[in-house]
């Protein structure tokens, strides 16, 4: 069909969706613009912040695809026993809230902690986490899974015939077919990752600091909140959106890829591999850098979560409400969106991966301080940036399923006389199930672990769990904040998984 | 009266002109080399192609501008014929109610119809529980609920065997047929024509011609009808 010549759906939902979008990313960016303080330039520090900003981003990005490439080769070679599971736990980091992987990174690098502990035996000096070696740390830790996923993608892309074919020739596997996969997928996965670093405020909040090792998004934190200078922490905001826009301009011109999908369970069959014993060193080096943080998350957790002062609790419930609240917001835009289709839907899916949650979170401090107590408007404000900052990877998720609905359907719908909120409420939905409950369970878990806007806007009344909890390290409360981190984690994993399953229950689609 | 008046159908360099009526109560084939447009013509009575000049009519209302639900016309499509997530009961009630909620005496009308096609007892089940030919039989249910006078078939049969193609034909013609509603049926085998429809249309060359009562088509075949039958 060339001409749609009838509607089914209406289009102001996705036109309301769409424009939301618009004023949380462009409409605060102006709020921002206007009240930067060109006149006085950027001082010593701000250039420093840049500096350290992109230095970390980079090193951060080169060192998790580095390691991550003979990672995913292992993999992609290797079938073992929990080969699946670990795969699976790759995609975990995704949801992991940032400020719980730093608790567990702290357990096993920090001050008292694991590595710490057996260097005290051998009679070395304790190393730090804090700093810049810290930051890059924890967002290999992040990142490098990621990475793996990405690269492990492009090893089973290559059709299982070239290597018979390789085989046959007695080619060399690496040149003939590796090396020009990983030329396609290395420089987009380095990319995403950079600007994934460019952008993690929690790591930098709790890792970083002083004078040496402050990022951009910190800088404007500590503007806003302590010396209270809008025009700086602006001006500021506008320097983190523009090397943003830089790295995702760089992204989305390299970028195919998409890590999301399935199809990770097969093992490409070879003739070339002749010692597994790499492969497998390979494997047990990067499997326990993951796992050991996430064991002291749980094994420190445990004990604490009986000396959570009862505010935590409250904080707990807060985040669930503003994580449901995310969810269904962000959901409902991207169903509206889905159905109105087309390519400005394309560029306002994609506009929120270039901002901040720091940068958008400024513009909303400095539209709504005029009116009300920004602490007043806390909660809602979380909610609405974390339901725009999930939209790209939600709208990924469904709008190919609505695509295919309204092509498949799509005349059979308008011929029985479905349209507007039937056609919605009978066919769509039901269609969409799958990846609308994974949609939701994503966005659901990235609200409940968020630790952005919310600290820009919160008083002690309004904190979530991820903002109680960082309070608690700053106050040296380890103990309670590591139950905090357990009861974070299991929340996010399991909002995640009863979206998840919640999706999955209609088996006969 | 379905009447085609000086419709003109385009797309990129495909060009349809149609000028005929169709007779109520009649069902008409509609015959000619594929590409010619027949499925383009069908969606355009329909409501789905929007054609550049000339009306639609059926009788004296005009059809042209209207949406497909407004119509007075049913459709059967190649394939998607039924929303596989809900059950046959449900997908036949949408001919009735598209909001599906349907009262006990219009459920009751639902297995009356699911009965009249061979099909008594398998409404709670999902399209997927069901043979090829009783998936045929429940989409027709759904037209023969729907009540609309004009029911068009864009070979809707065309996956099934030749003995349950001829079965299904012969479901059109004993319910459709017989209740009086004007059917237009694509077909590319002469002999669906031949089996269940009163006249036939060729579509060939860019035009769609007058029906002609079938007996006397295929014993004196024009031209473009010798070309495609061969």
């Amino acid at each position: 069909m060339a001409q749609r010549a009838f509607t089914i759906s209406p289009r102001w939902p996705g036109a309301l969706s769409g424009a939301l979008v618009l004023v949380l990313t462009l409409g605060t960016l102006a709020a921002v613009a206007l009240r930067a303080d060109w006149a006085s330039g950027l001082s010593p520090a701000d250039w420093a912040a840049i500096r350290f900003t992109v230095t970390q981003a980079f090193v951060s990005a080169f060192i998790s695809v580095l390691c991550a490439i003979p990672v995913a080769r292992a993999l992609a070679r290797r079938r073992f026993r929990g080969r699946q599971a670990l795969i699976t736990l790759l995609g975990a980091p995704f949801l992991l809230p940032v400020i719980v992987a730093i608790v567990g990174l702290l357990a096993v690098f920090g001050r008292g902690g694991i590595v710490n502990v057996f260097l005290g035996v051998l009679g070395f000096d304790p190393i730090s986490i804090y700093g810049f070696h810290g930051v890059v740390l924890a967002h290999v830790f992040f990142n490098l899974p990621l990475a793996v996923r990405f690269i492990l993608q492009g090893w089973l892309a290559i059709p299982a015939e070239r290597f018979r074919l390789a085989a046959s020739l007695g080619a060399p596997v690496g040149r003939l077919l590796e090396i020009p996969m990983l030329r396609a997928i290395v420089p987009s996965t380095f990319l995403v990752i950079f600007l994934i670093c460019l952008t993690s405020f929690a790591v930098a909040l709790t890792l970083g600091g002083g004078p040496k090792s402050t990022t951009v998004e910190l800088a404007i934190y500590q503007a806003l909140r302590f010396d209270f200078d809008l025009g700086r922490a602006a001006l500021l905001a506008c320097i983190q959106f523009g090397l943003c826009v830089v790295a995702a301009v760089f992204a989305w011109r390299v970028t195919g890829t998409d890590a999301m999908g399935a199809g990770f369970d097969r093992v490409v069959a070879r003739w070339d591999l002749k010692r597994p014993l790499l492969d497998y060193v390979v494997i047990s080096a990067a499997a326990p850098f993951l796992l050991v943080p996430l064991g002291m998350v749980v094994l420190r957790g445990l004990p604490g979560l009986l000396l959570m002062p009862g505010t935590v609790w409250i904080a707990a419930l807060r985040s669930i409400l503003v994580a449901i609240g995310s969810a269904t917001l962000c959901c409902a835009m991207s169903v509206a969106l889905g159905l109105w289709g087309g390519r400005a839907v394309a560029v306002i899916g994609v506009l929120p991966l270039a901002a901040s949650g720091l940068v958008v979170g400024t513009g909303a401090f400095l539209i709504v301080y005029p009116f009300v107590s920004p602490s007043d408007v806390a909660l809602i404000v979380t909610m609405l940036v974390n339901a725009t900052l999930a939209l790209p990877f939600v709208l990924r998720a469904i709008g190919p399923a609505i695509a295919a609905v309204q092509d498949d359907f799509g005349r059979l719908g308008a011929s029985v006389g479905l349209s507007g909120w039937s056609w919605l409420r009978i066919v769509v939905l039901p269609r969409i199930r799958r990846p609308l409950g994974f949609g939701a369970g994503l966005s659901a878990a990235l609200s409940m672990g968020d630790l952005g806007v919310i600290t820009l806007f919160a008083g002690k009344s309004e904190e979530t769990l991820p903002l109680a909890m960082y309070r608690l390290m700053g106050a040296y409360r380890v103990d309670a904040a590591a139950g905090a981190a357990l009861l974070l984690l299991a929340l996010s994993l399991l909002i995640f998984w009863i979206c998840d399953q919640g999706g999955r229950s209609d088996v006969d689609l | 009266m379905l009447i085609c008046d000086g419709l003109e159908l385009r797309q990129d360099d495909f060009e349809l002109r149609a000028d005929l009526q169709f007779v109520v109560g009649k069902v008409t084939g509609l015959i000619g080399p594929s590409g010619a447009g027949k499925s383009t013509f069908l969606s355009a009575i329909a409501g789905f192609f929007v054609p550049v000049s000339g009306r639609v009519l059926w009788d004296d209302m005009e059809l042209t501008r209207l949406s497909p639900s407004d119509r007075p016309v049913s459709m059967l499509f190649q394939d998607n014929n039924l929303f596989p997530h809900l059950t046959v009961a449900q997908n036949v009630g949408l001919g009735l109610r598209p909001s599906l909620r349907l009262s006990s005496t219009e459920a009751g009308r639902v297995e009356d119809v699911l009965e009249s096609v061979g099909l008594a007892g398998f409404g709670g089940r999902k399209p997927a529980a069901l043979s090829g030919g009783q998936q045929s039989r429940a989409a027709l249910a759904r037209v023969l609920l729907a009540d609309r006078p004009v029911v068009l078939l864009d070979e809707p049969f065309a996956a099934l065997g030749p003995r349950l193609k001829d079965e299904m034909l012969d479901l059109v013609k004993t319910t459709l047929a017989d209740q009086g509603r004007t059917v237009i049926m694509v077909t590319h085998d002469p002999n669906d024509a031949k089996r269940i429809a009163d006249d036939v249309a060729i579509v060939a060359d860019g035009t769609v011609s007058m029906p002609v009562a079938t007996n006397v088509l295929f014993d004196d075949p024009p031209p473009a009808l010798v070309a495609y039958l061969g």
